[in-house]
């Protein structure tokens, strides 16, 4: 794939759920390579909009691409690696880490066929990127939530995608396992992954991203690097809670402390109302 | 030989409770994890209004309550996709209709009798046809296929809805083919247990494979295992004992649930006082984490200053000295138990 592909297109693109219009109209343009951080305060639509990309809520107006194919008509989903926002994986029934992430493998195969020998060292080769390897047995309800997180970026890594979509890998996560998902996603950079991170911290992932797109009421705010991004936060007056992360006064709320910050509290607001 | 083997109709109530052994735990345990546990229940209700409607048009009731389960199986699926709260109340208004109709109709006929109704709602093996029989092994054979065939899927399903929605697998048709292999198997499952207990076979030797197992995998082998022992140890005791096969089968599941969770408890017990918990740190240990690795066991334990720190759960326990020469293969410690 050359850097130049595009992974998403959406032009006067709207999301939302039923007749709820969240993100509205909003033109986007990502290319292979690059690593985008999705920022915006809490209900801005964010996490609407991958869902709405991903076709897990309304797609209510303009075009969606993936890879240069309309939403509609697109059916590679093995490129897309999907990590959802979860705060523990179900515990109803036992299920080991290499389990979970075999799901990952299930596009690749038509629904008859057993995994092979190769789906297997996948599941383990996804599960040695994240850390936990050696741990492929154990049942999963027994980790902690940032082990649990990264099992489902394991589970996105097994489908072998060339996007990775995340929505907030970081929240909720100690600091310990918050150094071993940066590493991650840095080794996953290096590999040349395009991934795009819905998040709120984005202090955690400074050194990784190449681009930073805000979203403020359903609308893109501000499309631009890190340090433009930055420039942009310092021309709105301090205590102005727009933009929460990179000013001088609020870095990294509630991160290391284990304390919530005013703007990690988010978790379901943008989920919708049948989920 | 047993002397209830000599006996053609035990033969033919053996088969059929391994039949239903083995297919009710297996369905059963999508339904668990989708916490959907009392499905099965509902089913069996609105199956009696089924074979009512059988007895008293003279058609196979077998057959109508197949229909009228699978009919209400996609209902309930379809209510639940809409996600409406009144749904709560459809499925109540559905269930106690199925069984209120089942009743009253069957009162109506002219062919049944009050025991025939007992029959229905609490299992009466004994009392099955050779041709039934032969219709309940061809659907079970259909839901052994079906539900080990699609495992992985039905898993994925269940596991993580929205993921698996995004992966593009087929949701949808996935949870109604989970539907309808439930309303197969609560229909295949009424003369062995009745109406009214299937879905205990569906669930509670799940229930016991949930604290025995360690994975997806070997729980639901655990999970039919004691389903077919629960089932053949019902029957041969209900021959015994002359009580009914249905509730004789859900007593023995629920003996293998209470020993297992006492077992469990016990050896959690156990474990716990041997167990040493390292002090908390932040360092998550991992492959190349900065720290010696050592393979223990079933596991790899990390050096850290001087002591080993092997994975429990969320957080880290203490083993043996990493300057000993062999170490003691501590395996009590290592598997999984409390958190």
């Amino acid at each position: 794939m050359r850097v130049t592909d595009p992974v998403l297109t959406l032009r006067a693109a709207s999301f939302g759920y039923g007749d709820v219009e969240v993100v509205s109209r909003v033109d986007l343009d990502i290319h292979a390579g690059e690593v985008v951080a999705l920022l915006g305060p809490n209900g801005s639509g964010k996490s609407t909009l991958v869902k709405g990309v991903l076709g897990l809520d309304a797609h209510l107006a303009g075009e969606v691409e993936l890879f240069g194919v309309p939403r509609d008509r697109f059916r590679d989903f093995t490129r897309l690696g999907y990590v959802p926002q979860r705060h523990s994986l179900s515990a109803s029934v036992r299920a080991t880490a290499a389990e979970i992430v075999e799901v990952g493998r299930l596009p690749h195969r038509p629904w008859w066929r057993p995994p092979t020998r190769e789906d297997r060292r996948i599941v383990q080769d996804a599960l040695d990127v994240v850390g936990l390897g050696d741990r492929a047995g154990e049942d999963v309800s027994t980790f902690s939530g940032g082990q649990q997180r990264r099992v489902l970026i394991a589970r996105a890594l097994a489908s072998q995608p060339d996007v990775l979509v995340m929505d907030e890998p970081t929240a909720g996560v100690d600091a310990g396992n918050q150094r071993v998902l940066v590493d991650v996603l840095h080794r996953l950079v290096a590999r040349g992954t395009t991934m795009v991170i819905v998040t709120h911290e984005l202090e955690a992932l400074e050194d990784l991203i190449t681009r930073v797109v805000c979203l403020s009421g359903g609308r893109v705010d501000f499309d631009g690097t890190a340090p433009a991004y930055a420039a942009h936060c310092g021309v709105h007056s301090a205590g102005d809670d727009h933009h929460p992360h990179l000013t001088p006064a609020g870095p990294g709320i509630g991160r290391d402390t284990g304390v919530a910050g005013p703007f990690d509290t988010e978790h379901d607001d943008e989920v919708s109302p049948r989920a | 030989m047993p002397d209830f083997l000599a006996l053609d109709f035990m033969r033919q109530a053996l088969f059929a409770a391994l039949l239903v052994g083995i297919a009710a735990p297996l369905v059963g345990v999508f339904l668990v994890q989708r916490r959907l546990s009392l499905i099965g229940d509902g089913l069996g209700h609105v199956s009696l209004a089924g074979v009512a409607i059988g007895i008293l048009t003279g058609s196979a009731p077998v057959l109508t309550a197949l229909v009228l389960a699978a009919l209400a199986a996609v209902a309930i699926e379809l209510i639940r996709v809409r996600g409406r709260t009144s749904g709560d109340i459809a499925l109540a208004v559905m269930f106690y209709g199925g069984i209120a109709l089942g009743v009253v109709l069957i009162s109506m006929s002219t062919a049944s009798s009050p025991a025939n109704l007992t029959a229905y709602l609490f299992g009466a093996i004994l009392t099955t046809s050779a041709s039934d029989l032969q219709v309940f092994a061809l659907l079970a054979v259909v839901v052994l296929a079906v539900t080990v065939t699609l495992r992985p899927r039905l898993f994925a399903v269940a596991n993580d809805e929205e993921y698996a929605r995004a992966t593009g697998l087929p949701v949808t048709a996935l949870n109604l083919t989970l539907a309808i292999l439930t309303a197969v198997t609560v229909v295949v499952s009424m003369r062995v247990v009745g109406l009214l207990l299937i879905s205990a076979l569906m669930i509670i030797p799940n229930a016991s494979a949930q604290v025995l197992a360690s994975s997806f995998r070997s729980s639901v082998r655990w999970a039919v295992l004691i389903g077919v022992l629960a089932s053949i140890g019902g029957v041969v005791g209900s021959f015994y004992a002359g009580t009914p096969s249905g509730g004789t089968i859900v007593l023995v599941a629920i003996a293998i649930f209470l020993v297992a969770t006492g077992g469990a408890a016990l050896r959690t017990r156990f474990r716990a006082r041997r167990h040493r918990r390292a002090e908390a740190h932040e360092h998550e240990h991992g492959p190349g984490c900065g720290h010696p690795s050592v393979p223990h066991g079933d596991h790899v334990d990390y050096v850290h200053d001087g002591h080993r720190h092997a994975p429990h759960g969320g957080h880290w326990d203490e083993h043996a000295d990493p300057s000993l020469p062999t170490p003691d293969p501590d395996r009590a410690t290592a598997t999984q138990g409390e958190g």
